[in-house]
């Protein structure tokens, strides 16, 4: 990579003149370690991809593109589970996420530091501890599964085939209340970042335009916090979809997800080459969606 | 010599053949300039005439791409920023939000490692009437205050010049005037020379003793306030600094020590000292709005008159502004003060008159 | 009804915040429990057990130790590395800039299961023994773009203005970093090192990868109590980690907000 051209601007000449090995210095520490330990380990894992062979007799790379076949006959359910999983949580965080940011921007007062931080703390008590927690939770003798029941929820949750068995836990819908219980987070400060940073003059000034509630929201607010949009639902979908815990610690056998397969591939049926296909559909398939996604949304300068 | 005037006499700032180009563009395009020690001198124009860029220059925040800067008997130019006894006041102020005022104060005081540099830095908060607020953050002041903040940070260190960029750009009308009159005393009471960049024509006559009209990288005219206003010479700086009614005229012969123009049909009487020497083609008469009268079309007093019909009306207290349009189609532009002069109504046929010692000649643009 | 319309919004956050804080509430609960079996996923009865012996699940604390180490360290190496980084990019123009950013970003955007395979992959072909340096090398790596991201950030939004005012009153560009532009931009650097933290502390599926078979950190410790049994002190540790971080920060916002009133 060359550093040579530093471009126009003010700050220009108070730089220029410690010459132009200043940022390749910088970044040389970063930059190394991004190309050791994720360009390389992407490209073996590529390698790894294509070859065969088994853990006794060791692996060659012979070009064997049929690994992507057998990945994809074999596991299209559980990308598609995956994608769909982390699809709906998405939804679910950002549905349940608007209203909080909203909330702590611009209705907590002197309360919002403080909101932010219940937002965080969570994250400083293990995830699967949390996660652990929600089997407590929805177990089907305690109170969460009794109301679902008196209230007619579990009997519409099983019609549409999110649950099964009258209960709650080990079925698609703890799975995916889990996801977004996770992600949740990464949704709401994004978010929150975006709501607080826009002038509530502008949804007055809505009004005075004569938009209605939802034409308040629908042209006004909605474009303005979509930076946050973007970023959150990026946040939330791309962990979502390679995640296996929640489905692991909530679900059943018909809930697995991609992540768990690439794990058991890798670390216990010690099929690599097939394993490492896995991973590899599954990183370019995220790539392909998000870069459609951030096309899509119009946002180009996300980092 | 005392020791203020041996600073003073080393505030002389000399500009020569100064240029900065970025890539093609041509910011500053060989500027020549004096500044005098202990002067208030402004460079006016319009933003992208290269005004900041020189302030920069000046500053040491940007190299000159040919050209030398001279402080007093050093040339300055090769220099960095931190080396240069010149102070600027930012635009945006630049007050650094982590310190308090008094710390801000203090910077440069402690860069230069000046004993006791508080009570120094105090004086100076004291002359901006903000010694009150030293232990306060940046951020708690409103910005005329941030502003008298940045004045005190940059005058402190006694540089030789001061350096002001556009600096009450943020403020309201209202504190922009108090400003400029608190800006005025302080100078006068410091005696720094001061180098004032501003786009506002007001401003800068307000308050500088010399103003450098700036236009397109260059200088366009150099001089007093009232010289620029009653003599400018060219038709940017004519219309830069107030408003100019611009009639095209050619030379006619002479009557009465007058030279006589001829425009539109019409014969002015212009003083021959005010047409520029050598030239003869493009030249254009120029009226200020508030030298023109409407007068009665029997009324002889006023040998320069032309007719046409009011086509606006403005009334704004202290004057009345008249948009006359002549037989020619061009909109003459009058301020008649509410002194009890005539006034006229929309519509009507007036006639308009003006002494030719309150008219101008600049040549072509 | 007109109350209801305007709170709407307020109602439905707290709401929200209750199912973000439900499970740690659920946690501290059970960490008074006496479980009658091995998994601790059913009220029996209170009992300050665990509290008055929180490591007396065995391995429990070591794995905490090393999880806390493996932090430390990592958290530290991808704050300085991923500051320097950011200051390039926040600061610096030059050809391959974008291409870099991009390289910082795709990190973010790799499945945590994508990157810890990838890295074993690497490993395995190297020969490389897995342990605590697979771990530190996978933490630093996958903490990094988080750290960048942060600082850039914080460098991007800071008014070049101010170093100019800084070279303006006679500091040196040294001076002026160390007086003005650090002091600016450390906020950006702690939250990027609190996050790395977090992050690292927390993780299990890149770890899970790169451990090897007698490395055992806090999430894994748990992962395994998951399938054998789980031990009341997880609860404790996880009710500690809670308090401790809403208290650090409700500290931190009471000495600000003193010294505020105090100007």
């Amino acid at each position: 990579m060359a550093f040579a051209v530093p471009s126009r601007g003010a700050r220009r000449t108070a730089k220029a003149r410690r010459g132009f090995a200043t940022p390749l210095i910088l970044l040389a520490p970063a930059l190394l370690w991004l190309i050791v330990f994720f360009i390389v380990p992407t490209i073996s894992l590529a390698s790894q991809s294509l070859q065969t062979g088994d853990i006794d007799n060791g692996y060659v790379l012979t070009w064997h593109f049929q690994n992507y076949a057998d990945a994809l006959s074999r596991y299209w359910s559980q990308f598609a589970r995956s994608f769909g999983y982390a699809a709906i949580a998405t939804i679910g965080t950002l549905i349940l996420g608007y209203p909080l940011a909203w909330f702590i921007a611009h209705r907590s007062g002197r309360f919002k530091t403080m909101l932010l931080v219940l937002v965080v703390a969570p994250f400083f008590t293990n995830f699967l501890i949390r996660t652990l927690a929600w089997l407590i939770i929805l177990t089907d003798s305690g109170p969460v599964t009794a109301f679902f029941r008196a209230t007619g929820l579990t009997n519409l949750l099983q019609a549409v085939g999110l649950t099964d068995n009258n209960s709650l836990l080990f079925s698609h819908f703890a799975v995916i209340s889990g996801l977004i219980y996770n992600f949740l987070p990464f949704m709401v400060l994004p978010l929150y970042s975006s709501i607080e940073r826009l002038d509530l003059r502008l949804v007055d000034a809505a009004g005075d335009l004569y938009a209605n509630g939802w034409n308040k929201f629908w042209k006004v607010i909605w474009p303005l916090s979509l930076p946050g949009v973007v970023s959150g639902t990026l946040l939330t979908f791309i962990p979502a979809s390679g995640d296996y815990i929640n489905s692991k610690l909530l679900g059943n056998t018909q809930t697995v997800m991609i992540g768990q397969v690439i794990d058991s591939q890798f670390l216990r049926v010690l099929n690599y080459p097939l394993a490492a296909a896995l991973s590899f559909i599954l990183m370019i398939s995220i790539i392909v969606l998000v870069g459609a996604y951030v096309r899509a949304a119009g946002t180009e300068e996300l980092v | 010599m005392s020791e203020t005037a041996t600073r003073k006499a080393s505030g002389e700032l000399r500009l020569v053949e100064l240029v900065r180009t970025y890539d093609e563009f041509v910011a500053v395009d060989g500027i020549d300039l004096d500044v005098p020690a202990g002067s208030f001198f402004a460079l006016l124009g319009p933003s992208g005439c290269g005004k900041t860029t020189t302030l920069r220059m000046v500053a040491g925040l940007e190299t000159p791409t040919a050209g030398r800067i001279f402080l007093g008997p050093n040339d300055i130019t090769n220099t960095r920023a931190h080396q240069r006894r010149v102070n600027t006041v930012f635009q945006s102020y630049a007050l650094f939000p982590h310190l308090n005022i008094i710390d801000n104060v203090g910077f440069g005081l402690r860069q230069l490692k000046v004993d006791n540099w508080k009570p120094k830095a105090m004086a100076a908060l004291e002359l901006v009437k903000l010694a009150d607020r030293a232990k306060q953050k940046p951020r708690q002041l409103s910005g005329g205050m941030q502003q008298r903040v940045a004045l005190a940070r940059a005058i402190v260190n006694e540089p030789e010049v001061l350096l002001l960029d556009e600096p009450l750009g943020a403020l309201d009308l209202q504190l922009r005037r108090e400003m400029q009159i608190e800006l005025k005393r302080i100078q006068s009471e410091v005696g720094i020379t001061f180098i004032h960049v501003t786009h506002d024509q007001e401003e800068a006559m307000t308050m500088a003793d010399t103003i450098a009209v700036m236009r397109a990288g260059r200088i366009e005219q150099l001089g007093a306030p009232s010289d620029l206003y009653d003599r400018p010479a060219t038709p940017f700086v004519a219309n830069f600094l107030g408003q100019s009614n611009l009639l095209p005229f050619a030379i006619d012969g002479q009557t009465g020590g007058l030279v006589k123009a001829l425009s539109h049909g019409h014969t002015f009487l212009v003083r021959p000292d005010q047409l520029p020497s050598g030239v003869l083609e493009g030249l254009q008469l120029g009226i200020r709005p508030e030298k023109l009268r409407l007068v009665s079309s029997s009324d002889r007093t006023l040998t320069n008159r032309m007719d046409g019909v009011v086509s606006d009306v403005s009334f704004t207290g202290v004057a009345t502004t008249y948009l006359v349009r002549m037989p020619w189609d061009q909109e003459i532009t009058v301020t008649q003060p509410n002194d009890g002069s005539n006034r006229a109504r929309l519509g009507e046929q007036v006639t308009l008159g003006w002494d030719p010692h309150h008219s101008f000649v600049v040549g072509a643009s | 009804m007109a109350w209801l319309r305007r709170n709407v919004v307020v109602i439905l956050g707290l709401l929200v915040l209750g199912y973000i804080l439900l499970p740690n509430i659920v946690v501290m609960v059970f960490s008074f429990n006496k479980p009658t079996g091995r998994y601790n996923y059913e009220w029996n009865h209170f009992s300050l057990d665990a509290w008055l012996d929180p490591c007396g699940s065995p391995g429990m604390c070591e794995a905490l130790g090393l999880s806390i180490w493996v932090a430390v360290v990592a958290s530290l190496v991808s704050t300085v590395i991923g500051t320097m980084a950011a200051f390039a990019l926040g600061r610096y123009r030059f050809r391959g800039r974008a291409s870099t950013n991009l390289l910082v970003f795709l990190p973010m955007a790799t499945p945590e299961v994508v990157m810890g395979s990838s890295l074993l992959t690497l490993f395995v072909a190297m020969g490389m023994q897995s342990g605590q340096t697979t771990i530190l090398i996978a933490h630093i790596l996958f903490t990094l773009s988080f750290v960048v991201t942060t600082v850039k950030a914080r460098v991007a939004s800071l008014d070049p203005a101010l170093e100019q005012a800084a070279a303006d009153l006679y500091a040196t560009p040294s001076q002026a970093f160390w007086k003005v532009t650090f002091p600016l931009v450390a906020p950006g650097i702690g939250a990027g090192a609190l996050l790395a933290f977090a992050l690292s502390f927390d993780d299990y599926i890149v770890t899970n990868f790169n451990a090897g078979a007698t490395t055992v950190t806090f999430p894994m410790y748990v992962w395994g109590a998951a399938q054998r049994g789980t031990p009341v002190q997880i609860n404790v540790i996880g009710t500690v980690m809670f308090l401790g971080a809403v208290g650090i920060v409700g500290i931190a916002q009471a000495i600000g907000a003193r010294k505020r009133k105090a100007d």
